[in-house]
């Protein structure tokens, strides 16, 4: 059994089917794509597996059966996700964002720690570790939800469209954080619209349409396979 | 000036000295103000510094509800009422029943907080207006329950209300009564006001501890963001109903001291109108700062009375005759002071420091 699975995952939003019974494992220390168009269903794919959408069909993680499971019971097996639109707590300030994402526990010392190496890692959050969330810019709102999502140390990371309204350096940057995180041994499933940035950040992909898998493959082959390079990296035939 | 009123606050807090002899002119004053007010201004003025103290912790309640955990609630009053007319069945010639305060206090707490947890557990997915509109049902329905529980069986005795309620006693003294000790007559208001400070000040202890505990951020990060709530780990469901119980609690041990104070109740004390005050007061005061929300509920109850008292006098000095009514102009006063203040200090008159959100440039260097 691999890491991460799902077998005939679906989530509806009333009669709308937005995952249509979709498949998809992921192996330990991997960093998996989940890439399409917009309303292909990948952010629900993701919420459906971090626990937030109701679901049908099954979800496995590390050799746990999670259906039904709430999400605080995931994030205490070691999922951890960065919401779509970052989530950040506007009002807490950087400090108090990061120490949420330890709601879970870890003693007293192990949160010093993480904390100190969130810091280390994104030095730019020190520096704000007293403003309020809602006063960063959007790269760093995204640094500091990665941050907060890494110090519940979980297993795997799900990031939701980490590039999303970024400026194109900070995307480069925020890619730059996600590669670091993987080379720490994070198990990473992003959901991603930059195709290329998603492909070249990640050993494998699934391309979804319409709520179902229409492609899956090594991401150095999608990169260069036609179909993809004319569809999604918006190369024209 | 404002940078030198916050410079003087901050050297004030800053120093040791300073901040422990604040405290005792604060103990000194608070002791000695009912006093100072009865034989000035009069024994009206303590018993609505009494009220003060009540509204209070009804308000601190609110703040944890709307302040603390994001939950706009138009119906808290429900939650006064439950804890007052539990006092009132419990200790009234209505049912023969004399219970003594100690035993009635935690029944009427717990009572409110079973009601909040009622109210909370249908309305756990809705938001915003939404869970406005459904608590406000939820007040109506309260007071329009008490309002007809007179027939087919007789528990609240209608819209007539509930009379002779037992006063707050200890070791069979009846503490509306005047006593002397040491030397000193206190009256039932002084007498009211000390206890009434007493749980006013574990209300405020409690809720500053409650909003730095690890429940007081899940509350704030599901204010903040629901969603990345849940994803930290975050039992959205459990912390939200506990914010619906505690919240409901202060009010039903508030509503119990009213009832016990007032020696009478009846639903029209628990009307939309007290409902929103009472949302004022929080707003006005500082919404999810504890002490602005107690400033606010201070303000709120103690400037419309002083307005009620002068606005005559002032009118038939000024232009020999009475004008506008009191009463009319009380509201009109208020109403501006609400907008003014909303337009001034859109968060309130003593926000929570946090909410201040621009960049410190002392902080900035560390």
């Amino acid at each position: 059994m691999s890491f991460l699975e799902t077998h005939a995952l679906g989530v509806r939003y009333g009669g709308i089917r937005a995952v249509r019974g979709v498949d998809i494992s992921v192996e330990e220390g991997e960093t998996v794509a989940l890439i399409g168009a917009n309303g292909a269903g990948k952010s629900s794919m993701l919420n459906a597996i971090a626990g937030v959408l109701p679901h049908t069909g099954r979800v496995s993680f590390d050799n746990e059966d999670l259906t039904n499971r709430p999400v605080f019971d995931r994030v205490r097996l070691g999922i951890s996700m960065v919401p779509e639109g970052r989530g950040v707590f506007g009002r807490l300030t950087v400090e108090e964002n990061l120490l949420m994402g330890a709601y879970l526990g870890n003693s007293q010392k192990d949160q010093d720690l993480d904390l100190k190496q969130m810091y280390d890692f994104f030095p730019r959050l020190k520096e704000r570790r007293r403003q309020t969330g809602g006063t960063l810019s959007g790269g760093e709102q995204q640094m500091l939800a990665i941050g907060r999502a890494l110090m519940s140390r979980p297993k795997l990371l799900l990031l939701d469209e980490p590039s999303m309204g970024l400026a194109p350096i900070m995307v480069e940057k925020i890619f730059e954080v996600i590669r670091g995180v993987s080379k720490t041994g994070v198990t990473i499933l992003l959901v991603e619209q930059n195709a290329r940035l998603a492909l070249q950040s990640s050993q494998r992909a699934y391309v979804m349409e319409s709520g179902e898998l229409s492609i899956t493959g090594e991401s150095n082959e999608l990169l260069y396979s036609p179909k993809i390079r004319s569809s999604y990296l918006g190369e024209g035939d | 000036m404002k940078h030198f009123v916050q410079d003087l606050w901050r050297k004030f807090t800053g120093n040791k000295r300073a901040l422990f002899f604040g405290y005792i002119f604060l103990f000194v004053a608070l002791a000695v103000l009912p006093f100072l007010l009865s034989n000035t201004v009069g024994l009206t003025w303590v018993r609505i510094l009494d009220f003060a103290l009540i509204y209070a912790m009804l308000a601190l309640g609110l703040n944890i509800v709307v302040g603390f955990a994001g939950l706009l609630d138009l119906g808290y009053i429900a939650f006064y009422a439950v804890g007052a007319y539990t006092w009132a069945l419990l200790a009234s010639p209505q049912f023969d029943l004399h219970l003594p305060f100690w035993a009635i206090l935690p029944i009427g707490a717990g009572m409110a907080a079973l009601f909040g947890v009622l109210l909370g557990a249908p309305t756990l997915r809705l938001r915003g207006d939404y869970l406005a509109i459904v608590t406000l049902g939820f007040g109506e329905i309260i007071r329009i329950f008490l309002n007809n529980l007179d027939h087919p069986i007789n528990v609240t005795n209608g819209p007539i209300g509930i009379n002779k309620i037992d006063p707050i006693s200890i070791g069979g003294a009846d503490l509306t009564r005047t006593h002397e000790l040491l030397g000193v007559s206190f009256s039932g208001a002084h007498t009211y006001y000390y206890v009434l400070l007493t749980l006013l000040f574990m209300t405020v202890v409690i809720c500053v501890r409650l909003e730095k505990s690890r429940i007081g951020r899940a509350w704030l990060a599901i204010r903040e963001d629901e969603l990345a709530a849940q994803a930290m780990g975050i039992n959205t469901r459990n912390v939200k109903l506990l914010a619906f119980a505690l919240g409901a609690m202060f009010g039903g041990i508030a509503g119990g001291l009213f009832a016990s104070l007032q020696g009478f109740v009846s639903p029209e004390s628990f009307g939309l109108l007290e409902s929103i005050m009472v949302l004022c007061m929080v707003v006005l005061g500082g919404m999810g700062h504890v002490y602005g929300v107690l400033l606010g509920a201070i303000l709120l109850t103690v400037l419309p009375e002083i307005l009620r008292s002068t606005a005559s006098p002032i009118q038939s000095t000024l232009f020999g005759d009475v004008y506008i009514d009191p009463e009319a102009l009380r509201m009109l006063l208020f109403g501006l002071a609400l907008i003014l203040v909303m337009l001034i200090r859109p968060t309130g008159l003593w926000p929570s420091p946090k909410r201040r959100t621009s960049v410190d440039p002392d902080i900035a260097k560390d």
